[in-house]
């Protein structure tokens, strides 16, 4: 056996880069941590490139002919990703922070994509002797990344407002969608069998295209309250791209960290589930309009009571305890500043203030946590749903902001309600509740909730960031 | 690629699928955020697979092509990621409440 130092010690760089993308994650964990977490797998991730840029076969084209030298063609293509997203990473609101991710997902997604038809379509620079193994990986990978990469942009598209939110409903849409994965596994095998024939290769671009349009036809029928379940899984999509691309050439890291990205992506969607009381299964396969639209028109309608801001304040100013829920209106609202400003009279008045976050509040995981922490939230008053329920009596008012479904009662009472099952924020056990709410509309699922006609709930409505900016007011003029 | 190296390969994809769910499993709600934008960015690490293919295939040729645009939207995925995930984790903040 021939020792060959230097593939030994990209090797070991790649053992180095996977240990720190374990550490860096599971430091993310932790409020404390987090940062220096990321900034660990960051390190991960530049190791990895350079131990890449060591490799004998890449040195190899290193030529003063700089037209033909591999590493100027990748050093322009790093600076002009980087450049782009340095610049959307600074340019990026908190609000639009779910758009981004999407956005980003579908990149990497896409990348993998390439990266495998590349290794396809040019068969004589293959890295690997082409033989079934890597055939079969260069499919996977073309069938997961297309997949995340169309999706990842339509849930893009739906949460930047560039399309309707709504959940599109077509008919067919199964029969779409097993045909396009038929295609697809059909081009895969044409590939797999002759790689580097015509007919490999069209079968390679019909699953290409196939799984593309797939992407579309499995994201478009998902509402914009089910997205923080549908990013998840994409997330989970794109990490397994990168995982079936280590396959293709062989490379441990790319399989450690795509495989943790992965179950990192399912563990989340399965969470989001749970919150939602909905199978991915459920989810995927039933647009949530379909159950919603037979509730609609049932029962007796009650005009909920709303009263003035001026009414609102006497009552927060004789609380000594208050709980914020806020919802997705919150953020597009962008009133999370103006919760700060309520928060801190509310604080100077001598109130306890804390929030009660629901899992799926928001578009994506967490994304309640995140507007709050821009708006210089202390984040232990960031409380889940299952800290402040128990809780929920002993507060003086909830003030529910930009939420709908995540407080609806029907979710446990009612049993032919559409969200029945869903662990919800019992707001309506507080002393006092007040909504604040554009209009009087329903929420995202189009069911009426029966928060809003209780005794103890006042509805506030109008601009929440408004409504917040002009309750602080009041303590001032006091 | 033979068998045997694809096992090997198999039993490293089972064994940090297994190790995913342990870390994952344990991350408050508090920071799914910034922890599936972190997870995002590690997913561009098909910027390496990327890197290995651009640099070895001759300019101009359609994998070239292709793989430089790989190395582009992988390089955007990784970098804009670690940004934003570094912008907003500076945000979580606990304050020093003064003593009530």
């Amino acid at each position: 056996m021939t020792v060959d130092l230097r593939e030994i010690l990209i090797s070991l760089a790649y053992i180095v880069a996977s240990v720190l993308f374990i550490l860096g994650i599971k430091r993310m964990g932790k409020t404390e941590t987090a940062t220096g977490g990321n900034l660990m797998s960051c390190i991960a991730m530049i190791l990895a490139v350079v131990a890449t840029f060591c490799k004998k076969t890449v040195a190899a084209t290193w030529t003063t002919d700089w037209i033909m030298n591999g590493y100027l063609w990748c050093a322009i293509a790093i600076i002009a990703g980087g450049v782009i997203g340095i610049i959307w990473a600074k340019k990026v609101q908190m609000t639009g922070m779910p758009q981004l991710v999407a956005l980003l997902n579908g990149f990497g997604g896409l990348a993998s994509l390439l990266v495998a038809v590349s290794q396809g379509w040019n068969i004589n620079h293959k890295l690997e002797a082409g033989n079934m193994v890597t055939n079969i990986s260069v499919v996977l990978t073309v069938i997961i990344g297309a997949i995340t990469f169309t999706g990842s942009v339509i849930a893009w598209a739906k949460l930047d407002g560039k399309i309707s939110s709504k959940a599109v409903i077509f008919k067919g849409r199964f029969v779409i969608s097993a045909l396009l994965l038929i295609i697809a596994i059909a081009g895969s095998v044409l590939f797999a069998i002759d790689p580097e024939g015509l007919v490999g290769l069209i079968g390679l671009l019909a699953a290409t295209a196939a799984s593309l349009i797939l992407g579309v036809a499995v994201v478009i029928p998902i509402g914009g309250g089910d997205m923080p379940v549908i990013i998840s899984l994409l997330n989970a999509l794109s990490g397994l791209a990168g995982a079936m691309a280590g396959f293709i050439i062989s490379n441990t890291v790319l399989i450690v960290a795509g495989c943790l990205v992965g179950t990192s992506g399912i563990v989340l969607s399965l969470v989001m589930c749970k919150a939602m009381n909905r199978s991915i299964k459920n989810l995927l396969f039933s647009g949530f309009g379909a159950s919603a639209a037979k509730a609609k028109g049932s029962g007796e309608h009650i005009e909920p009571k709303s009263i003035s801001v001026d009414s609102a304040y006497m009552v927060l100013e004789a609380a000594r305890s208050v709980v914020i829920i806020p919802g997705y209106g919150m953020a597009v609202a962008q009133a999370q500043h103006s919760v700060k400003e309520l928060v801190n009279k509310l604080e100077a008045n001598g109130a306890e203030v804390v929030f009660a976050i629901h899992p799926v509040a928001g578009r994506m995981p967490g994304h309640m946590n995140v507007l709050l922490a821009e708006a210089d939230i202390s984040y232990d008053q960031l409380k889940t749903m299952e800290e402040v329920n128990p809780l929920m009596p002993t507060f003086d008012v909830a003030m529910v902001i930009g939420a709908n479904d995540v407080v609806n009662p029907a979710a446990s009472s009612d049993q032919s309600s559409p969200i029945y099952g869903m662990p919800i924020i019992n707001a309506d056990q507080a002393r006092n509740v007040f909504v604040l709410k554009r209009g009087a509309g329903r929420g995202f699922s189009g069911i009426e909730n029966e928060l809003f006609i209780r005794n103890n709930t006042s509805m506030i409505y109008g601009d929440a960031k408004a409504t917040l900016t002009a309750l602080a007011k009041e303590f001032n003029a006091d | 690629m033979n068998l045997s190296d694809l096992m090997q390969l198999l039993f490293i994809f089972v064994i940090s699928a297994f190790l995913g769910v342990e870390l994952i499993g344990k991350v408050p709600s508090l920071l799914h955020t910034p922890l599936m934008s972190g997870t995002n960015a590690i997913s561009g690490i098909t910027i390496v697979a990327a890197i290995e293919i651009c640099a070895v295939q001759d300019t101009g040729t359609v994998g070239m092509i292709l793989s430089f645009l790989a190395l582009i939207f992988a390089t955007i995925n990784v970098v804009g990621g670690y940004m934003v995930t570094n912008r907003m984790l500076k945000m979580f903040k606990k304050k020093d409440k003064e003593a009530k």
